[in-house]
């Protein structure tokens, strides 16, 4: 079983009941009202999208969805914190940083149909690299992204998402080890969920996460990953030193995994349902619409306005997922190299001669 | 006679080893409370305690390197990896020691592991979780490469590869793993290296393991429609390979398709076609032909069926070869 509250060291502005906590980290906060806003609206159309893709699963519509659920404070706080030039780097679970980042959904969602693989199109120019499943492996791409900025003196940063059970992976650590030593202006952001499917963090590491990054020579932080605004402050913090010190960050989000670790996981087998119930009282949408609310950041209309704009885009996302038609297998033999060798192309004739016969041509 | 499913019998495979040597360990991601996110560890935790059947944190190549440790240390470590495509991270150590051990040490000491590996396709899986990596283990020296076909044959695999003191890189074929046998599970089949005809036939031989020996026996069926009879050869262990078998089966039909999942290209059907000619060239009545996977990545799962050899393409290739 996990921790079924913050630790005591995570920074915090917001307390789980709305009221703040750090009135000062509160005051410095370079975020205008319209931000605030902002960073509410984002979060809600997470959730509901979130829902909606939890739904079209159960309709057979995605083959398979990993949800989000209690994460959108880590995922919007951090994501907004970022500059337009900055580079993310995902796991397979950052739909909510892909929103934040003005990526289609209905493109990225149908990673998720099983249409293509990847997810994302022209990565370079979005500054959103392929969804990446193997665990940790994307770390290194954004160090690896960060070291090539900063040779180019780009005024720019990486950030890399991940999750706790991802710091089990020799991939973390030598991405850590490397940003250390070549001074690049990376961010790593791990959300601390709890749980790596049915691996609680106690079974995945014996010391807290943030304090790795000692050994690697950079600081780390670890933060409320429940309060968005604790998250925004912190990645804009990091951000910062990224780019003009060319110091990496480590950040432990500690949040939770509300959800299964995918539609295809059986989470009544290990996740205690009071561990779930407890944090649902920390549920980051509801914290912080209360913080709004005592701020006089929002009314009535605003919030109907949220709640019609999440459904209009859930609604457009059932649209261009439900139904769509597989792509043409023909199409994607011309992904696997630049030119088409000779025997792949006898390959992509024999698939065109089958569907032709089958009168699909 | 109790019919059981593929997983079912590995389930039964791993405890029945488990029972009768007390040195037996299961480890990996979620093997533990979850059962394995197939459930082939269901209930074993349970039964052994968590000494011996434990969740490990979230890295593969530690799973395995910490594995060849226990192994040198008497233990005989049964590591799960969750899919096929999340077991590169451990190629480090599988290729440069846990197949090296036995050699490096001048044949004074072996390497008894079992590496599970679910792999293949045709479940509508997410992207890495349908691939058919058996080439890269085979072309490693040192390891032996398995992969049963049905729920009796796989317990009966499973017990042999455990007791085995090499190590063995297990491949079950997930796609099978709902599949249901009669039988009993006795580990008294057939070894480790021999391939096993699970049809007759005399106009042609069809090759396969794993999930694909099953597409092909229903080729064979809709061949025997049209008066052709194929035998299908279910080679079992790829490594070490049954030469003998696979020879004595072309040498008798004179016609050989191959058959399997992964993609053509120094895929390890190459290496059958190779054995079939060097040995049976003169018995054979038409060019060795391959049905398999494209040269590309294992492709998204809404247009996989094009990309699995179908009974379509299985029977053409074997049209050609009558044809010939």
């Amino acid at each position: 079983m996990t921790a079924v509250e913050q630790p005591k060291d995570a920074i915090r502005i917001l307390n789980p009941d709305g009221s703040v906590a750090d009135r000062e980290a509160r005051e410095s906060l370079d975020l205008k009202e319209e931000d605030l806003r902002a960073l509410y609206r984002f979060m809600a159309l997470a959730r509901q999208v979130d829902i909606e893709c939890t739904a079209l699963q159960r309709q057979g519509e995605l083959a398979v969805y990993p949800p989000l659920i209690g994460q959108e404070a880590a995922q919007v706080g951090s994501a907004y914190a970022l500059a337009e030039e900055d580079f993310v780097f995902p796991s397979y679970r950052e739909a909510a940083v892909a929103l934040v980042r003005g990526v289609d959904l209905v493109e990225y969602m149908h990673f998720h149909r099983g249409t293509r693989h990847g997810g994302i199109e022209d990565p370079i120019g979005k500054r959103f690299a392929e969804i990446s499943v193997p665990v940790s492996s994307q770390t290194l791409h954004a160090v690896g992204w960060a070291m090539g900025a900063r040779k180019d003196g780009a005024n720019a940063c990486a950030i890399v998402y991940f999750g706790d059970g991802a710091t089990s992976q020799g991939d973390f650590h030598e991405a850590c080890n490397f940003a250390g030593v070549f001074g690049a202006p990376v961010i790593f952001l791990c959300q601390n969920n709890g749980w790596a499917i049915s691996v609680p963090l106690a079974r995945q590491t014996a010391g807290p996460i943030w304090k790795k990054a000692e050994g690697y020579g950079f600081p780390g932080v670890r933060v409320d990953g429940n309060d968005v605004l604790a998250t925004y402050k912190v990645t804009r913090e990091a951000a910062v030193r990224a780019r003009s010190e060319h110091m990496p960050t480590l950040i432990e989000a500690v949040t939770y995994r509300m959800g299964p670790h995918s539609t295809a996981d059986d989470r009544s087998r290990y996740q205690p349902q009071v561990e779930i119930e407890a944090w649902q009282e920390l549920d980051p949408l509801v914290r912080y619409r209360k913080f709004l609310e005592a701020e006089d950041a929002i009314d009535a209309a605003f919030t109907e306005q949220v709640e019609s704009d999440a459904k209009d885009l859930a609604a457009s996302i059932r649209k261009g997922i439900a139904g769509a038609p597989p792509l043409d297998v023909r199409e994607m033999f011309d992904w696997v190299w630049g030119d088409l060798p000779p025997v792949l192309k006898r390959q992509r004739d024999e698939v065109a001669s089958l569907l032709e016969e089958a009168g699909d041509g | 006679m109790a019919e059981v499913t593929m997983a079912q019998a590995l389930t039964q495979a791993l405890r029945h080893t488990m029972v009768e040597d007390d040195r037996v360990l299961v480890l990996g991601e979620d093997v533990g409370k979850l059962g394995g996110v197939f459930r082939i560890t269901d209930k074993l935790q349970d039964e052994f305690g968590d000494e011996r059947v434990f969740d490990t944190p979230l890295a593969e190549s530690g799973i395995v390197g910490v594995s060849i440790g226990l192994a040198m240390a008497g233990w005989k470590p049964v590591p799960e990896m969750q899919f096929d495509a999340f077991s590169y991270p451990a190629l480090d150590q599988v290729i440069s020691h846990l197949a090296k051990y036995r050699f490096r040490s001048a044949d004074t000491m072996s390497m008894p592991i079992v590496m599970r590996i679910p792999c293949g396709g045709g479940i509508g899986a997410a992207e890495h979780h349908s691939e058919s990596p058996e080439a890269y283990y085979a072309h490693t020296s040192g390891l032996k490469v398995v992969m049963p076909s049905s729920p009796i044959d796989a317990f009966n695999l499973l017990v042999r590869a455990i007791e085995d003191p090499d190590p063995v890189i297990f491949f079950e074929p997930k796609g099978r793993y709902w599949s249901k046998e009669s039988g009993d599970l006795e580990p008294n089949g057939l070894p480790i290296g021999k391939s096993r005809v699970v049809r007759e036939g005399s106009h042609g031989t069809l090759v396969a393991w794993g999930g694909m020996v099953h597409r092909c026996l229903e080729a064979a069926s809709a061949a025997a429609e049209d008066g052709v009879e194929l035998e299908v050869l279910d080679l079992r262990s790829l490594v070490p390979l049954d030469v003998d078998g696979l020879v004595a089966s072309a040498r008798k039909t004179g016609r050989v398709v191959v058959v399997h999942e992964a993609p053509m290209t120094a895929g390890f059907g190459g290496e059958v076609v190779a054995r079939v000619v060097e040995e049976a060239f003169d018995h054979l009545e038409a060019p060795v032909l391959r049905v398999t996977g494209y040269d590309m990545p294992y492709p998204p799962a809404t247009v996989e069926e094009h990309y699995l050899p179908s009974v379509e393409r299985i029977l053409l290739a074997i049209q050609r070869t009558l044809d010939h």
